[in-house]
């Protein structure tokens, strides 16, 4: 699992926020998770919580799931990803990089590849919280 | 009194990351071409091959995720992606080695410009690329959204230009060119591929547009017999000619 190259992503960003900001101390980071990427969630925390550097020693991280919404562009039919059953190889493939579906699954309804994935791709930092 | 302070726009952490993920890498690569079939992935997978015959570490990254070639030309037999805190090169003939196909297989993976953009930001910030003399990037043809990210993404890209002696390639090679200068993104030259007899040359049209001619590989028909084997490869006229060029992409100064 790729969880501590996103979390290492997720701490670099929260430490330009916390330069941009002069930030002293950061108290909340929220993080949105999309599903299609099955991000391990507990494996995402640790290594948050191990990689977080003086400033983010107090900071709370809310990690919020958010569901992968796919939308075919040929016929315009709107679904929920969790429907669509992937076995263990190909869910790490997605895993590693979400855009694979679309070697793998199809509009339900139509049998279209040309579908856009609408929400709940990937790891979204949403705000920092903290202190002047 | 101190201010509690909300920053709320939502942000993509990935690309804050790409940077460190680059930082010992000397020198990024970028194999690419206004025009389609000119023999980018060829010479860039040849290319990489002969920076490790000359001892450089070195890495090879596939970017052209809807129409992959590097496995074909490199006779990869299973590629496999091992993961630790994060994506570790397949190691192969000596070099590392990252291309989608470890995710898509065989399959056929149509992409639009923005998954484009999102396959090649997630491989970029995921990657971990180590200590590199060099990372060559087998880009897709043209100036479209991964040329476009590879540019904003990577700041300290080079671009090694493959052409054709045709008018037809020479004009969007051109067209190229003038945005990396526009761009102010370092070009290191132009090698023509594919040379037969002289019939159009691209050299003087280089040399007039104030980018280097790095030199002429041939066309030659032994190269589809020994895709896949890399000694082989080696042993051909095309490898040979451009074996004597990777020199002057060593010691260039992009322009
Ligand atoms: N010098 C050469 N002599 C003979 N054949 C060549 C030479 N260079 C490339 N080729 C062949 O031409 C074809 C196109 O080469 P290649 O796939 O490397 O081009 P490309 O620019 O990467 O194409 P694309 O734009 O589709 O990515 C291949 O079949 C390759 O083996
Ligand atoms: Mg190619
Ligand atoms: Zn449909």
């Amino acid at each position: 699992m790729h969880e501590w190259a996103l979390a290492e992503a997720i701490i670099s960003s929260v430490i330009k926020v916390v330069e941009k900001e002069g930030l002293i101390e950061v108290k909340e980071v929220r993080i949105k998770v999309g599903e299609l990427q099955q991000v391990d969630i507990d494996i995402l925390e640790f290594a948050l919580s191990e990689l977080k550097t003086d400033k983010l020693k107090n900071a709370r991280f809310v990690i919020e799931t958010v569901k992968a919404e796919l939308r075919c562009r040929a016929c315009g039919h709107l679904w929920n990803f969790s429907q669509n059953k992937l076995d263990n190889g190909l869910k790490e493939s997605v895993h590693f990089v979400p855009e694979t579906i679309h070697a793998y699954i199809r509009c339900p309804k139509c049998g279209s590849p040309d579908f856009e994935i609408l929400e709940g791709r990937g790891v979204l930092l949403e705000s920092v919280k903290g202190v002047k | 009194m101190r201010a509690l302070k909300e920053s709320n726009s939502p942000v993509d952490p990935r690309v804050n990351v790409i940077d460190k993920r680059l930082e010992n890498v000397k020198r990024i690569v970028a194999v690419s071409s206004g025009k389609g079939g000119v023999g980018k992935s060829l010479i860039a997978s040849t290319l990489a091959l002969s920076l490790v015959k000359k001892g450089f570490t070195v890495g090879l990254f596939d970017a052209d995720f809807t129409s992959p070639s590097i496995h074909r030309i490199l006779g990869v037999k299973k590629l496999e992606i091992k993961e630790e805190r994060g994506i570790l090169p397949m190691q192969i003939h000596g070099l590392k080695y990252v291309s989608i196909v470890a995710f898509s297989g065989q399959k056929a993976l149509p992409l639009r410009g923005v998954d484009v953009s999102n396959v090649l930001i997630e491989l970029f910030s995921a990657t971990l690329w180590g200590s590199l003399d060099y990372l060559v990037i087998d880009m897709p043809p043209g100036i479209g959204d991964a040329t476009l990210d590879i540019i904003r993404l990577v700041k300290r890209i080079e671009f090694l230009i493959v052409c054709t002696p045709s008018l037809l390639a020479f004009e969007t090679v051109e067209k190229l060119l003038t945005l990396l200068r526009e761009l102010k993104v370092p070009v290191i030259g132009v090698i023509e591929n594919m040379k037969m007899k002289q019939v159009f040359s691209i050299k003087d049209k280089v040399a007039g547009a104030g980018f280097p001619f790095l030199g002429e590989v041939p066309f030659d028909l032994d190269v589809e017999n020994v895709l896949g084997d890399v000694e082989a490869l080696f042993g051909t006229a095309f490898a040979k000619k451009l074996d004597e060029i990777v020199p002057r992409i060593i010691f260039s100064q992009s322009a």
